[in-house]
Parts: C-alpha cells; sequence; structure tokens
C-alpha cells in the first residue's frame, strides 16, 4: 500500500491562515490502513486544528468528511454538493498525494492543501512501524534476486552486491535498516542459486520509471 | 599493453607500484592544485585524483587530472556514479581520452548523506560493476552501452575497489569476481590496518583465480593519532584498526603519534611488498599529502619515477 504521514501541525496551520471555513476530506484506502488520514484520523486533526485556531485567537470552521478512495473520480465527485452549499474556501485532503490533485483539478474556486506527506510503497513491520519495499520502477526483477528488492532496498539500488557501507548485516545509510544484499546472498545461498549472483547485470532499463515521462496503464481491453 | 599507461606499464613489468589517493579541494585555482601535487611528483608512480570524495564538492576529477598530466604526473581519474548517469560518465570518459587520460577508477561513491549536500538528488543509474564493464566496451570496442561505436574512444586501464574485510568473506570475494568479469584491470583495496584479515583475502582471491587476472594494491593510510583511530572505528563502518595499532599509538605521547602512525603505516607497506598477490600499494593521506614524501623515505621504497 502506499504509506503517508501526516504533516507536523504547525505547517498545516501555515497552510490554512487566511480560511476561516474548511473541508477537511480523509480516505478510506491505503492512509486509513496505515493510520494517517482515515475517519478516526481526521477527527483527531479536525479537533487539534480548531483548538489551535481558538488559542491563536482566530477560530476556524472545519467540517469533516471521508470518502471511500480519493483516487476514483467517482468518489471525487461527492464533493460537489459539500462544496456548492457550504461556502468552504479550502480543502485539505487526508489521503495520498492523487486526492488532493484531483479535487484541485475538479473545483476551480477552492484552495486545495495536502495534510499528509505521502512516503513510500511499502508495507507494516510492526504495530506503528511501516517499511518501505517497491520504487514503482516499472519493470520487476526480484525473482533473480531471491524474491527481494535491491532497487529498492539497498541505499544505492546496487545490482551486484554490497557496498564497502554495509557492515554487520546493517546499512551505513540507515543503520537500523537491514543490508539488503547479506538477507539476498543468504536467501541466494540457502536456495542454492549463488551463481545466479555472479553473472553481470546489464544497465538497467529505467525508461519503465519516472525517467520515462509521467506513467501511465493502458488496458484497452477495459477502457470504453 | 591495452591502455598504454605507465601505471599499467609498471603493474605488467612485475614493479611494485605506489599510488596515491589526491582529494582535489573545491577550488578553481590551478595554483593550488600545483603546490599540492608537488607532495606526489617524484614519490609516487600515480595519482588517484578523487571524484568528490565523500559526497563533498570537490573540483572535477577529470579537470585536476589534466592538471596533474601538464605537471608531468600520472593521473588516475576517480568516477562515481552517484551523481552522474550513464550519459554523462561516458561523456566524461571521452573527455578524459581527448585529455590524454589513460587510468580510470571506477566506484559507486559514498552516500550524499555523509556529504556537503545530504539534501541531494542522487542518480545511481548504473552500478560500479556496469561503468567498469561500460569503460571496457568504450576501451576494447569504442562501444558505448547504448550500442553506438565511438571513433577512436581510446583505451583506459580500469581500477575498481574491493572490500577485503567486509562479511561475509565469500560474498567479497563474489563481488571481486564480478568487477574482474566486468573489466577491471587494477583493484584498490579499502584501507587495511589488519595484515591477516588482508592475506587471508588475498588468498581466497588466488583460490578463486582472481590474482592472475588483476593487480591487486593494497590501500594504506597513516594515521595521526590513537584518537584518530578510534573515530575511524566509529564511524568508518565497514573499517577498522586492529586493537595492536591503537595500543601502538596510544603507547607515545601525543604530540608523537602522527610520527608513530607513520612509521606503523611505513611497516605495513614494507609486509605487503613481500605479501604474494600484492602488486602495489595505494597510499589514502586523507587530505594530508605533505607526508606522503616522508613515508615513502620511510618506507625505503622508491619509485620507478624517482629512478628515472
Amino acid at each position: 500500500m502506499i504509506i503517508a504521514e501526516r504533516k507536523p501541525i504547525k505547517e498545516l496551520l501555515e497552510m490554512l491562515a487566511g480560511h476561516d471555513r474548511v473541508l477537511l476530506v480523509g480516505c478510506k484506502g491505503c492512509v486509513t490502513v496505515c493510520n494517517a488520514g482515515g475517519v478516526r484520523e481526521v477527527g483527531v486533526l479536525a479537533s487539534a486544528l480548531r483548538i489551535a485556531r481558538r488559542r491563536q485567537g482566530r477560530p476556524i470552521e472545519i467540517d469533516e468528511m471521508t470518502l471511500d478512495r480519493q483516487c476514483e473520480p467517482e468518489f471525487i465527485s461527492w464533493l460537489e454538493e459539500p462544496l456548492r452549499e457550504n461556502g468552504y474556501t479550502a480543502v485539505m485532503s487526508a489521503a495520498c498525494s492523487v486526492g488532493p490533485q484531483y479535487i484541485a483539478e475538479r473545483f476551480d474556486n477552492v484552495a486545495v492543501m495536502p495534510a499528509l506527506n505521502t512516503k513510500f510503497i511499502g508495507g507494516t513491520l510492526e504495530h506503528g512501524v511501516w517499511a518501505e519495499f517497491c520504487r514503482a520502477c516499472g519493470n520487476c526483477g526480484i525473482h533473480n534476486f531471491g524474491g527481494l528488492c535491491p532497487i529498492t532496498r539497498c541505499s544505492k539500488g546496487l545490482l551486484h552486491g554490497p557496498c564497502a557501507g554495509s557492515s554487520g548485516g546493517k546499512c551505513e545509510v540507515r543503520p537500523e535498516v537491514d543490508c539488503i544484499w547479506h538477507l539476498i546472498y543468504t536467501r541466494m545461498k540457502n536456495l542454492g542459486q549463488v551463481d545466479k549472483l555472479k553473472a553481470l547485470k546489464p544497465a538497467k532499463n529505467w525508461s519503465g520509471y519516472w525517467s520515462g515521462g509521467v506513467r501511465r496503464v493502458v488496458r484497452e481491453d477495459l477502457t470504453l | 599493453m591495452k591502455a598504454g599507461s605507465n601505471l599499467e606499464r609498471l603493474l605488467k613489468s612485475g614493479q611494485f607500484t605506489i599510488t596515491a589517493e589526491f582529494v582535489p579541494p573545491a577550488t578553481g585555482d590551478r595554483g593550488l592544485i600545483e603546490r599540492q601535487a608537488r607532495y606526489f611528483k617524484g614519490h609516487v608512480d600515480a595519482v588517484s585524483v578523487a571524484d568528490n570524495m565523500g559526497a563533498v564538492v570537490g573540483t572535477a576529477s577529470c579537470a585536476v587530472s589534466k592538471a596533474l598530466l601538464d605537471l608531468g604526473l600520472e593521473p588516475i581519474m576517480s568516477l562515481v556514479t552517484r551523481d552522474r548517469n550513464r550519459i554523462a560518465l561516458q561523456s566524461d570518459l571521452l573527455g578524459a581520452s581527448l585529455l590524454g587520460i589513460r587510468n580510470v577508477f571506477c566506484t559507486t561513491g559514498d552516500h550524499q548523506k555523509f556529504g556537503d549536500h545530504p539534501e541531494a538528488l542522487n542518480v545511481y543509474d548504473i552500478d560500479s560493476v556496469q561503468l567498469v564493464n561500460a569503460v571496457r566496451g568504450l576501451s576494447d570496442s569504442g562501444k558505448l552501452l547504448g550500442g553506438a561505436v565511438c571513433d577512436k574512444a581510446g583505451s583506459f586501464f580500469v581500477g575498481a575497489a574491493a572490500n577485503p574485510f567486509g562479511d561475509p568473506a565469500d560474498l567479497m570475494i563474489l563481488r571481486l569476481g564480478q568487477k574482474v568479469r566486468a573489466g577491471a584491470d587494477f583493484i584498490q583495496s579499502q584501507p587495511v590496518f589488519d595484515l591477516e584479515k588482508f592475506g587471508h583475502w588475498v588468498q581466497l582471491a588466488r583460490e578463486e583465480g582472481l590474482i592472475e587476472k588483476c593487480f591487486i594494491l593494497a590501500t594504506v593510510m597513516p594515521l595521526r593519532s590513537a584518537r584518530e583511530a578510534r573515530a575511524i572505528n566509529e564511524r568508518r563502518r565497514g573499517i577498522e584498526v586492529s586493537k595492536e595499532i591503537i595500543a601502538r599509538l596510544e603507547g607515545v605521547p601525543e604530540p608523537e603519534q602522527a610520527r608513530e602512525g607513520l612509521r606503523i603505516c611505513a611497516e605495513q607497506i614494507q609486509a605487503l611488498k613481500e605479501m604474494k598477490g600484492v602488486q602495489g600499494v595505494h597510499i589514502m593521506s586523507a587530505g594530508r599529502e605533505e607526508v606522503i614524501p616522508e613515508l615513502i623515505k620511510e618506507s625505503g621504497l622508491e619509485t620507478a619515477r624517482a629512478r628515472d
């Protein structure tokens, strides 16, 4: 899933300066699962912002709404009526950055701001801890590395083993992170596939990554 | 002779070769480069010019290599894959060839987190093994990674790094093998502070049949003080100064520790000269180039350049 994290209240207050009537919109997709922008987080954030603004001597009205998903135009259309009827000057989106962009493209007369920082494609390590597993390079080759991704999980994206900064099975860039090359090597050894690692890998084709320009997936069989 | 460099000639002749690292400061002052160069000239066989070492901005290795060439020194141009993609790297290689630079040293480079621009975007389009392979292709057939063939691309004597002290040891050897197969002519090790462990790695490399396929240069680093040695152990993961060396440094008063460090380093050079499979040493002076002449003298080695 997409892992996101709420921005600091101070930064959000700076964004909201000059706005007194705002709609805070959550999302029931990934950001609910990673506890950043679901119904509960939207409620807590709205209260925190109201309290902070009251203390600043400039109260703010914040209404709350959480959409099934903000990455679908169909659900974004649910915002039409509240935005038309209630006179909000800003929408703060607590979704990954797809949400606020959809809202901005759809509604001309309202300011749009992100409540979250979209962090990465990842998974849960333990309660309250998430880690990155995929860089969405668009051309998955993890079967060559024992099913583990060195593009994402090596700090330098190395394809031929660990750098000299790897020590005691840990990465020098973030010592709390395992050196993925140690995990790959151990796994390949267990699988009896170390010879596979000896082969030289050609320079990676990055055209399926952001390097190839803004990406799209078109499924002809699904288009109308 | 593939590249026709002096370094290649020396190593192939079986000569014990001494190279040293030069970390160019961030300067546009040619005079400064010239002043630093006097610590190398007549003392070492070739000078390895760092490419933004430690992810700290320094003057371009290509330009500094040319400046050293003009001063009659033999440069080894370093290239890291951290800052440039395959287009820029190959362009720099062709530029180096045009300037008469014949030795290239390829690494991935330190992560930018440790440098003076920790907020920079990195590149890592290709890794060090792929860069070695790219230099080899350009050198042998003028072929670029994209497939086009260049006219008179020039030939390079290609170097790569190896870590004899990483774990597990067989993975380190596997990585050395990849670099040799990619086309590395010479290998510079991580700094050696444990001769026994280094000797073991050389032995493993020999058993894999890699020693015959490349020239091994052992990196040595003169230590300034026991405090510096301890700091290396704390900060530089993957490099470890042995307890014996630290004890020896601590055994002399602090003002004399740098002198003792030089003596230890000179002894290491002498021991490495006798080690089978080691073809030379690479001096990493960590920005203290001025100690090189004394270190060479102390080690009792005269270089081929000094003899000429």
